[in-house]
C-alpha cells in the first residue's frame, strides 16, 4: 500500500452550484488521526464531507480515498462511515432496524448483521432503546443511532458532520472518547464541527474553510505558527511581572507586554516565539523567578479569530 | 461480472426490496393508489349487482367486450398508469423529499443496483395491487353468472386464456409504465408534468407514424388484448390499433422500451447528487 492510499487527498477540487461556490481550488491531504473542519456557515465544510463520500460529484478536480474515488460506491462504503447532518430517516423505523437493515446491504448475513448490529448499538451507548422507533428518539438518541450506523462495519474512515450536535454533556463526553480510541486504532475520523474548544481539545489537525476557502490547514501549532499579522501571545505567570516586563523588552521581537490583571503575570506579544523562549530561558538562568510559561493563542479558537475572524467573515 | 460480483448484487436487491417493499405498500401517500385499483372492482360489483335485481339475463359475450372497454379505456389507460406515476416517481423523489436517500448512497451498493432494487421493489407492488384489482374485477363481472356458466366458459370457452391474457398485460403495464416513470423521477421534479406529458404521447400513439408508435408502452398492450373495444363513439379511435403487432413481437417490444427507460435511468442515478435543499 502507497502512503497515497493511506490518505485522503483533494486535488485541485472545486463544485459549484449553478454559479454558488461550494468550494474552490481545493488541495488537501488528510493523514489519519482526528481532523477537524472548521469553519463558519456556509464555509463549505459539508461540501467537503459530501464530496469524499460521493453525495456530490465535484464540478472539477480529483478526490481519492485511501486511493478509491468517491464515485465507486461499492468499494468506498466497504472502509468509509459517514454520519450525516440530515436528521431524517426513513418512516417507521426502529433504532435496530436502522443499523441492521443497511448493514444487510453490505452483504452481511442476518446473523453477522445482529452481531454487528449489537456492537454498534453497545458503542453508542442505545442498546435500551433500540426496539424503540426512531421517530420518537430524542436529539441525541437520533444522533447516536445514526453514529452507530456510521461505525456498524468497522470503517476505517470515518466521517462526522457535527457529530456533537445534541449530545448532553456526558454522552458528549464518552462520544469524544469514542473518537479517541477509534483514532488510536488508526481509523481516520474527519470530523466537522463549530464547537472550538471542543475541536481544541480532540484534533490531531484542523482544516480551517472560510466561504469556500481552504484558509489553513494542518497542526494547530504549525497553523498558528503561520499567521504572522498577528504576534504570538505567551503568558508568563510570576511574582514581579512589572520588573520582568523591563527586563523582556530587551528583546527586539517583543512587540509589547501587559501585566495580567490579576497581577500575578505577564502577557507578552512576540513576532518570533522561538527567540523569546531562548531569551526567557537566559533569564531564569540570571535568576529571575518564573512560575509558568505557556502559550496563550496557540488554540483553534485564537486561529479562527485571526484568520476568519470573529463574525466569521473571510479574512 | 464473476459469479462473487452475482451474488452480491443479488443480495443486495433482496435487501433493497424488503426495505422498500413494505415502504411501497404501506405508504400514506399512496393511498389513493388503493382508491384508483379497488374503483374497476366495484364498478363491475355494481354492474353484476345490478344485473341480479333487475333479474336480467346474462349476455358472457357482451360482458366480455365491457371489460375489454373498461380495461382498455380506464384500467390501463387511467388505473395502472397513474398508479405507476405514484409508485415509480417516489421510488427516489420520495425519499429526496423526505431527505432519507442519502443513506442508500452510503453504502457499498453500486447505483445501477440500488436502481434495479428499487424499480423491482415497485414492480412487485404495482402487480400485486393492480394484478390483484384485475382478478377482483372479472371476479365481480361474472358474480352474476351461474357458475356453471363462468365455468364452462373458464375451461372450455377459452375464458382462462382470457383471465391471464389480462393478468399478464395488466403486469407488463407495471413493467412498461414502471421503467418509463423510474426515467421521468429523474427529469423531473413535479410528477404531474410528465403523467401528462406521457398520457397525451400514449393518446396520440393512433396518429403517430408506425415508427414512432413503437416507442410507447399502450401501443404494445393494446396489441396483446385479447378483445378490441368496441367503442362506436367519438373516442373510437382509441381503440383502433391499425399497426397492431403479434404477441411474439409485442411483449419483448415493451421490454425494449423498459430497458430503454432503464437504461437511461441507470445513466442518470450514476451522477444522482443528494442536494436536499434543493428540492
Amino acid at each position: 500500500m502507497s502512503n497515497k492510499d493511506r490518505q485522503i487527498t483533494f486535488e485541485n477540487v472545486s463544485k459549484f452550484y449553478g454559479e454558488v461556490l461550494g468550494v474552490n481550488r481545493v488541495n488537501l491531504t488528510i493523514p489519519p488521526g482526528i481532523t477537524s473542519l472548521v469553519g463558519p456557515n456556509g464555509s463549505g465544510k459539508t461540501t467537503l464531507m459530501n464530496l469524499m463520500t460521493g453525495l456530490l460529484c465535484p464540478t472539477q478536480g480529483t478526490i481519492r480515498v485511501l486511493g478509491v474515488p468517491p464515485d465507486q460506491p461499492e468499494a468506498l462504503f466497504r472502509f468509509l462511515g459517514y454520519c450525516t447532518q440530515y436528521d431524517s430517516f426513513p418512516r417507521g423505523i426502529t433504532g435496530y432496524q436502522f443499523v441492521h437493515s443497511y448493514l444487510r446491504l453490505h452483504g452481511k448475513t442476518d446473523s453477522e448483521a445482529r452481531d454487528l448490529t449489537q456492537h454498534a448499538l453497545e458503542r453508542v451507548r442505545l442498546t435500551d432503546a433500540a426496539d424503540r422507533k426512531v421517530a420518537g428518539y430524542s436529539k441525541g438518541m437520533r444522533q447516536r443511532i445514526k453514529l452507530a450506523q456510521a461505525i456498524s462495519h468497522w470503517p476505517l474512515v470515518l466521517v462526522l458532520d457535527e457529530p456533537l450536535n445534541g449530545l448532553d454533556p456526558l454522552v458528549r463526553a464518552e462520544t469524544i472518547a469514542l473518537f479517541r480510541s477509534l483514532a488510536e486504532e488508526g481509523v481516520h475520523v474527519i470530523i466537522s464541527s463549530h464547537i472550538l474548544h471542543e475541536v481544541d481539545a480532540i484534533s490531531d489537525q484542523v482544516i480551517l474553510l472560510s466561504s469556500g476557502y481552504v484558509v489553513a490547514e494542518g497542526q494547530i501549532h504549525g497553523v498558528r505558527t503561520e499567521v504572522e499579522e498577528h504576534p504570538m501571545q505567551i503568558l508568563i505567570r510570576c511574582e514581579r511581572p512589572g520588573r520582568l516586563a523591563s527586563r523582556i523588552f530587551e528583546q527586539s521581537s517583543v512587540v509589547e507586554a501587559r501585566v495580567h490583571a490579576d497581577g500575578k503575570g505577564l502577557l507578552v506579544r512576540t513576532r518570533d516565539p522561538d527567540e523569546f523562549y531562548l531569551a526567557l530561558n537566559r533569564l531564569v538562568l540570571d535568576g529571575v523567578d518564573l512560575e509558568s510559561v505557556a502559550p496563550a493563542d496557540d488554540d483553534v479558537h485564537s486561529v479562527y479569530q485571526y484568520l476568519i475572524g470573529p463574525d466569521g467573515g473571510s479574512i | 461480472m464473476n459469479s462473487d460480483s452475482g451474488n452480491l448484487w443479488r443480495e443486495q436487491v433482496m435487501a433493497i426490496m424488503r426495505l422498500e417493499i413494505k415502504k411501497n405498500f404501506l405508504a400514506r401517500r399512496g393511498l389513493w393508489i388503493y382508491l384508483l385499483a379497488l374503483a374497476p372492482v366495484l364498478l363491475f360489483a355494481g354492474h353484476s349487482f345490478e344485473r341480479l335485481r333487475h333479474g336480467r339475463v346474462c349476455d358472457l359475450g357482451q360482458d366480455n367486450l365491457i371489460f375489454a372497454t373498461v380495461f382498455q379505456f380506464f384500467f390501463l389507460r387511467l388505473a395502472v398508469f397513474f398508479g405507476c406515476v405514484g409508485v415509480f416517481m417516489n421510488l427516489f423523489r420520495g425519499e429526496m423529499l423526505e431527505k432519507s436517500l442519502h443513506y442508500y448512497l452510503l453504502t457499498p451498493v453500486r447505483r445501477e443496483v440500488l436502481l434495479a432494487g428499487k424499480y423491482l421493489s415497485g414492480v412487485v407492488t404495482t402487480v400485486v395491487i393492480f394484478g390483484t384489482s384485475a382478478a377482483l374485477s372479472l371476479a365481480g363481472l361474472y358474480w352474476h353468472i351461474h357458475p356453471q356458466v363462468v365455468r364452462q366458459y373458464l375451461l372450455e370457452g377459452g375464458g382462462l386464456e382470457h383471465v391471464a391474457a389480462y393478468l399478464g398485460i395488466t403486469a407488463l403495464a407495471c413493467i412498461g409504465y414502471g421503467g418509463v416513470f423510474l426515467l421521468m423521477s429523474f427529469l423531473f421534479n413535479n410528477p404531474m408534468i410528465p403523467a401528462a406529458i406521457v398520457l397525451v404521447w400514449e393518446g396520440l400513439n393512433p396518429f403517430l407514424p408506425a415508427a414512432l408508435k413503437k416507442i410507447s408502452v399502450i401501443f404494445y398492450l393494446q396489441s396483446l388484448c385479447p378483445l378490441e373495444a368496441p367503442l362506436r363513439s367519438k373516442w373510437a379511435f382509441l381503440a383502433i390499433n391499425a399497426n397492431a403487432t403479434p404477441p411474439y413481437l409485442a411483449v419483448p417490444g415493451l421490454l425494449l422500451v423498459t430497458l430503454a427507460g432503464l437504461y437511461l435511468a441507470a445513466r442518470k442515478v450514476r451522477k444522482l447528487e443528494i442536494n436536499y435543499g434543493a428540492e
